[in-house]
């Protein structure tokens, strides 16, 4: 994903509404963009030409539906630990040489290293924590999610 | 959770995005040799079901100048966790919002809101902007700033058949 920003005026005020009314709701009929080019108040094919610039130009990472990976039968859990900075880079090789380790952060806190388990199932997730904690001698924090939140981000339009 | 043979191959083929075309599920359609009928009617099902959460574009952060990001999190009222989570989550610049337990002694807060802002000064008044619609049902809170990826790799999305 590039990280690099786009210049000021490469956004009009129409692109932003796109930015800002597609986060959500999508229809799922036959002529979609025809749809939602009329609340916008331009054409099936503008709308259509506007969205594949956005993606050329970087400024969406994805347009389509986003599944809910734990829906689809997988466990998932942040974990956190608490490394000695001694032991920082030795931990990490033998953390991130689990596969099923996503992603891994370290972060400004006594607990500095910050980690998604992605797992066919919750037995994984517990199993490869438990591997880490024997591997490493160090408590594994566990979060799984209890409940998301969602509404989306909005760009000044 | 029941995933037959085809909403499996309906997943795959529409994980990496719709096309842009007037008739974008007919597209999908044919690809898979089904019917556009099909098409919209599963994927209803899907989105009925919970496993599609939206169809939807995601803006890329960075590239609309939004480059710097906190995790906040907060301990909230558990009575109170749900009604505040979903006022934190509406705020336009967090993006990611939720609730998970407590590690006691080590770690007291339940509410995770990650902050987006042009810059780290911005973060803080939005975090600022969140204590304050907390008010006093936050008993305590902290900031934690990523300062180095470790390891990033694509989420493993189960695949067609298996």
């Amino acid at each position: 994903m590039s990280r690099t920003p786009l210049a000021q005026n490469e956004l009009d005020v129409i692109d932003r509404t796109i930015l800002n009314e597609l986060q959500s709701n999508f229809p799922l009929t036959h002529q979609p963009f025809t749809e939602v080019g009329r609340d916008l108040g331009i054409s099936e094919q503008e709308l259509i030409d506007r969205i594949r610039r956005l993606r050329t130009i970087k400024a969406i990472t994805r347009f389509g539906p986003f599944f809910d990976a734990e829906a689809m039968g997988g466990a998932f859990c942040l974990c956190a630990m608490e490394v000695p900075a001694e032991r920082f880079e030795e931990v990490v090789t033998l953390v991130n040489a689990h596969p099923q380790v996503a992603h891994n952060y370290e972060r400004s806190h006594r607990l500095n290293m910050w980690f998604v388990l992605a797992c066919e199932t919750p037995d994984g997730i517990r199993a490869a924590a438990d591997d880490i904690e024997q591997e490493t001698g160090l408590p594994v924090l566990r979060f799984p999610k209890l409940k998301e939140f969602f509404i989306g981000f909005r760009v000044n339009a | 959770m029941n995933l037959d043979p085809t909403d499996r191959r309906l997943i795959a083929a529409t994980q990496s995005g719709l096309p842009l075309t007037p008739f974008p599920y007919a597209e999908v359609a044919s690809w898979l040799d089904l019917s556009e009928e099909e098409v919209l009617s599963r994927l209803a099902a899907l989105r009925e079901r919970g496993i599609i959460r939206r169809i939807a574009l995601a803006p890329n952060h960075y590239a609309l100048g939004i480059s710097a990001n906190g995790m906040s999190v907060w301990d909230v009222e558990d009575t109170e966790a749900i009604d505040l989570g979903q006022k934190v989550g509406a705020l336009d610049f967090v993006t990611h919002c939720y609730l998970r337990p407590r590690a006691l002694p080590d770690w007291p807060y339940n509410l995770f809101a990650m902050i987006h802002g042009a810059d780290r000064g911005e973060v803080e008044a939005k975090r600022c902007a969140i204590a304050d619609l907390l008010g006093p049902a936050s008993h305590a809170s902290d900031i934690l700033y990523s300062t180095r990826i470790l390891k990033k790799t694509g989420m493993r999305l189960a695949q067609a058949g298996d």
